[in-house]
């Protein structure tokens, strides 16, 4: 124990260095991904049939393929048409793109379940459809969809690791990086774990907090 | 009681699938005036006092309110839709918002009030419908009686022409029911132009100028309180009458039998 500190330590602060990477990339990537998500979830429901369709293909599309074939499109297809990313932003676009598409279902089935008499007693007092859909139903479904989107947040913290395979140096790259210096791979990636554990113990916490605050009282 | 017609509806028909469930419907709604509306389930009661303010589209027919057409094809339905309070007979609080905020959204949004002006008339409100104390509650906080009376203060926020009642207290306890009807009958005291479908005949009866009796998506007569109550002209009129009566003595006597 005391030799893997000692071995670790020296490391500690490329390993943090990784790990604010990583902390980038998930919060911009959940970001986009809650706003897009909420988008495609309105789109589906509301939405004229012909968008209605590109949303669901969308959703289907990703939901279908894996996000690393989704990653290296975005990375290396892209630039085949003149769209050259950076692998950080590159990853950030991949990950935001594909939990967009998991948000939206789990957004899509809050909406299906908020009472249809809430939108109608929104549309009597004079709001338009877009305004009671902005007030009214989406505050409603988003936090009967909040224990799925904590769900699926958490886990996307986990895969911001497959952005190392696009040479991103979060956590999970350094480490790599590391291990490759040392050979000591097996002690580097434990300690990478334990990071990933701590990291996911207090974002459950902190979404803990937030489910309790924000639970409808029925 | 002004003669002037602030609501005006000539033959409405509205169909579900092949069945018609408005059949050439036609009234009018003088300012100031209350009219009932009663019959038995299925009459299409509801459906046409939802098609009132647009929230059920109709197949044909014209609805004015005062002089704008709320059926013309480039009606501003949202604009018609604030000028008439509507109370559901489920209440539909907003779940998510305190009894303030879910009146005060109307007036934010709708009305585009500032903070101060609109936490006036919120309160203001409350204390209509003797509920000032509750403002911080969530609705699921409240009993069913207290979730209407907010609805309905959430609806006269909005200071409407017109309050449209959807069987306002079928939903209720029957010790709520007072309170909601207390409620009802101040506006009316007030002089507020409503139009009330209900069961609660007896309410209906005191309150009303004008009872429509409907059966079967028609409007099978029309009269005052007394005439609709107490003479009734058609035979169909009489049996809907006759037959609450009956049940109301039938209840009467089981009581009775079990005190």
């Amino acid at each position: 124990m005391n030799d893997w500190l000692a071995f670790a330590w020296p490391h500690l602060p490329a390993l943090l260095k990784g790990t604010g990477y990583t902390l980038i990339i998930w919060v911009v990537a959940m970001l986009f991904g809650s706003l897009a998500g909420t988008g495609l979830a309105v789109t589906r429901v509301y939405g004229a049939t012909p968008w209605r369709r590109l949303a669901t293909g969308y959703i289907e599309l990703i939901r279908g393929t894996p996000l690393l074939v989704q990653m290296f499109i975005v990375y290396q297809g892209l630039p085949q048409v003149g769209i050259v990313l950076s692998p950080l932003t590159a990853a950030i676009t991949a990950i935001g793109l594909n939990t967009a598409a998991y948000q939206a279902e789990y957004f899509r089935a809050g909406i299906r379940a908020v009472r249809p008499g809430q939108m109608q007693a929104a549309r009597a007092i004079g709001l338009s459809r877009r305004r009671a859909i902005r007030h009214v139903v989406l505050p409603q479904a988003w936090r009967i969809a909040l224990p799925q989107w904590a769900n699926e947040v958490v886990i996307e913290l986990k895969y911001t690791s497959v952005a190392f395979a696009i040479s991103v140096p979060e956590l999970m790259g350094q480490a790599q990086m590391i291990g490759a210096d040392t050979f000591r791979y097996f002690e580097i990636f434990l300690v990478a774990a334990v990071i990933y554990v701590v990291l996911v113990g207090l974002v459950t916490l902190l979404l803990d907090v937030v489910e309790r605050r924000y639970a409808l009282r029925h | 009681m002004s003669s002037r017609n602030l609501m005006r509806v000539s033959h409405l028909t509205k169909y579900f699938g092949d069945t018609p469930v408005l059949n050439d419907v036609s009234l009018e709604v003088a300012a100031g005036e209350v009219k009932g509306i009663i019959g038995p389930s299925g009459a299409g009661k509801s459906t046409l006092i939802r098609c009132l303010n647009g929230l059920e589209p109709i197949d044909s027919g014209r609805i004015w309110l005062e002089d704008t057409e709320l059926t013309a094809a480039r009606a501003n339905l949202d604009r018609l839709r604030s000028r008439i309070g509507f109370v559901f007979q489920d209440f539909n609080l907003f779940t998510h918002l305190s009894v303030a905020d879910n009146i005060r959204l109307g007036l934010r949004r709708v009305r585009r009030l500032g903070r101060d002006e609109a936490d006036h008339i919120v309160h203001r409100e409350l204390a209509r419908v003797g509920l000032e104390s509750k403002w911080q509650q969530y609705p699921a906080e409240l009993s069913g009686g207290q979730q209407q009376r907010v609805s309905i203060a959430r609806a006269l926020a909005m200071e409407p022409e017109l309050m449209l009642f959807d069987e306002p207290t079928s939903a209720l306890d029957p010790e709520s029911v007072g309170g909601v009807l207390r409620v009802m009958r101040s506006l009316v005291a007030e002089g507020m132009t409503m139009i009330i479908v209900s069961h609660e005949m007896a309410f209906i009866e005191a309150v009303a100028n004008d009872v429509l009796f409907m059966a079967e998506g028609r409007v099978v007569e029309e009269g005052s309180a007394e005439q609709i109550f107490q003479h009734p002209q058609q035979r169909r009129t009489r049996q809907f009458i006759d037959g609450i009566a009956a049940a109301l003595i039938g209840e009467a006597s089981e009581e009775g039998g079990g005190a």
